[in-house]
């Protein structure tokens, strides 16, 4: 066993560093204390709202108070711009968000199609351009399209986030084949986010050797959000470490017959 | 060309043979089945969750006539239309209340509900109000875009009846007798840059089914044709109003659940608003069962929520005004029709929570369209 192997790496974004490879989205859930409970026990230390459910103004509203409970000095608060169709839109909320005392992190997601809600590939480029010239450190979420993924890698975005499958959908990593071209190139941190319903599917992907995996509906939905959080906490960190000290590969079982080289052993 | 049937070519796609299927009768057992599949699919694109909203009657003038309808021009009721500061008036108490989404209500009438009145409400709610939506008579695209330009987030418009027929029937003057120009309508407030676009029937007018399967239809062409829009589908059925009239159809409780678990099952992502039409109990059923969106503390009458625009009732009949020798002190304009669940929105909110559903009152901020 190596000395890498011996302790997990940290995964590191921009000039961050992260023991957890688990992130969490905070919507669809029954309450906030059920938020903020799944929140703990998942160990993530990156979280992320949508601005458009937050107030914005300062004024402190009551109905509309999701900030509330996550605890900045405990969690990255990643805004994202889920509500944006194009990319004046998202970079327009990325700027509010600063100006509103959030980081200068954003998730971008620019999902222009309620029904599946698909990023907009041409849209969210032209908002990284943007984003990463004023300084935003950009996490940027996109269809599992490995040239997609360069080109975002080119303008500078901390990492590219590509979806398993649509969001909320539980399927998994249906863009499998994509997903492995991406990290194969990746010169940045790949997030598999969207899609994942299972913990086995986050250890999938933690197996595949993507850097993190963003959780949301799967938590958020569960009859018990926290041990599920729980549940894809132990499943990151399975997957994690299977990865860093390496899966052996699968062998092609042995025949118990050799129909074509029997008769070599014939008498 | 729009065909005699609406959208009939769709209806030989998969999805809509399917949800034929789903609302052809069905055993109690079935129903329960599809209940729970409608309850899966809801909770996974909606979590747990329920956003909430309120209507703020701008004006109940009309120049339709319309059998069902309260507003109707035929009826002779107190009417009027609010001033704007009587609008902002009647916003902040919803805001109070927790309002952070409302939709502005209005019968058709060009003359006191234009595009210009329209355009200064929104934007005087714009400060006021992260999310306003519009449900008001249709326009051309043309008269949208100021309307979108100045905050307006959605557009309500109810098909009322998909059987050409019975909707010439029931429509008997006005702009609205024209079928085809309010079935277009969405379309147009698509291209005006609507975000979210209501539409819906009113049961009650003709057979279920029927209305059913060409809203689901009607879903589909917009799904396919606003792709970027969030399409929100009401199932509202007659209540009581001004003019007396009677359900010729009826839907029942049991078909109502039916049709709310087939739309859910079918349109996964399409979001399902239930009103104050429907009793408390069944509001409550239907809760975990497919709907996303609840109004709450619904007022059906301009000025309802705090006495506003008292000053200017008048009654109006067929467009005439009657001058009336004597008014009460307490009378107020005439509702569009009596509300069954007449809960506070906090008592709505604190049912949502009990039965473990997050009340969302804000998810939309104003900021994501302008500077």
């Amino acid at each position: 066993m190596t000395a890498m192997a011996d302790k997990p790496e940290k995964l590191k974004i921009a000039n961050r560093e992260f023991t957890s490879r688990l992130m969490l989205g905070t919507g669809k859930f029954s309450s906030n204390d059920q938020m903020a409970a799944a929140l703990e026990a998942s160990g993530a230390e990156i979280v992320t709202v949508a601005l458009r459910r937050a107030d914005l103004t300062g004024k402190g509203d009551a109905f509309a108070n999701i900030l509330d409970f996550i605890d900045p000095k405990k969690y990255l608060l990643l805004p994202n711009t889920s509500g944006a169709m194009n990319a004046e839109e998202a970079v327009r909320l990325a700027r509010l968000a600063v100006a509103a005392g959030l980081p200068n992190w954003v998730k971008l997601e620019i999902h222009p199609d309620p029904r599946y809600l698909l990023p907009d590939p041409i849209e969210t480029l032209r908002a990284a351009e943007i984003l990463v010239a004023e300084n935003f450190v950009v996490l940027p979420y996109i269809n599992a399209d490995p040239i997609l993924a360069k080109r975002l890698q080119d303008v500078g975005t901390a990492t590219v986030m590509p979806l398993g499958s649509p969001i909320g959908s539980n399927r998994g990593i249906e863009t499998r084949a994509q997903i492995e071209i991406i990290i194969e190139q990746a010169t940045v941190p790949v997030v598999v986010d969207a899609g994942l319903g299972a913990p086995s599917q986050a250890a999938e992907a933690m197996e595949m050797g993507a850097s993190a995996v963003l959780v949301n509906t799967a938590i958020a939905i569960a009859s018990s959000p926290v041990r599920m959080a729980q549940a894809f906490k132990k499943a990151v960190e399975a997957g994690r470490d299977a990865y860093e000290i390496g899966v052996a590969a699968p062998l092609a079982t042995a025949s118990a017959t050799s129909p074509l080289t029997g008769f070599l052993h014939a008498s | 060309m729009l065909s005699e049937e609406p959208f009939a070519s769709l209806l030989r796609t998969p999805l809509l043979r399917r949800f034929a299927q789903l609302i052809e009768s069905r055993s109690d057992a079935e129903l329960e089945q599809m209940a729970r599949l409608s309850q899966q699919t809801t909770l996974k694109h909606f979590g747990k969750t329920i956003r909430l909203f309120a209507p703020l009657y701008l004006s109940n003038e009309c120049i339709n006539s319309c059998a069902y309808c309260g507003f109707s021009r035929e009826n002779a009721i107190l009417r009027v239309t609010l001033e704007i500061d009587e609008v902002v008036h009647e916003a902040r108490y919803l805001a109070a209340e927790g309002f952070r989404n409302v939709l502005l209500v209005a019968g058709e009438h060009p003359k006191f509900v234009s595009s210009g009145y329209l355009e200064l409400c929104v934007q005087r709610l714009a400060t006021e109000i992260p999310s306003v939506s519009l449900e008001v008579g249709p326009m051309e695209t043309a008269d949208y875009i100021p309307l979108v330009k100045a905050g307006a987030e959605g557009l309500v418009v109810y098909q009322e009846t998909y059987h050409r027929a019975t909707y010439a029937e029931m429509h008997t003057t006005g702009p609205k007798k024209d079928f085809d120009w309010r079935l277009a309508c969405p379309e147009r407030a698509y291209e005006a840059g609507f975000r979210r676009i209501g539409v819906g029937a009113l049961f009650g007018l003709w057979h279920w089914r029927e209305e059913a399967l060409a809203l689901a239809a009607h879903i589909e062409h917009l799904l396919k044709r606003c792709w970027k829009a969030q399409i929100t589908v009401s199932l509202p059925r007659l209540r009581p109003a001004a003019g007396e009239f009677q359900p010729r159809h009826l839907l029942s409780d049991r078909e109502f659940v039916q049709l709310v678990c087939a739309l859910r099952i079918t349109f996964p992502q399409v979001g399902i608003v239930l009103s104050t039409r429907e009793t408390p109990q069944l509001r409550d059923a239907l809760i975990p069962l497919g709907v996303t969106m609840m109004s709450a503390g619904a007022c059906t009458e301009p000025g309802g929520y705090t006495g506003q625009g008292k000053a200017a009732l008048h009654k109006t009949v067929r467009g005439k005004q009657i001058v009336l020798e004597y008014l009460d002190p307490n009378a107020h304009a005439t509702e569009q029709f009596a509300i069954a669940d007449e809960r506070s929105p906090r008592e709505i909110a604190e049912t949502l929570r009990r039965r473990g559903y997050e009340p969302v009152w804000k998810d939309w901020d104003k900021a994501i369209l302008s500077a």
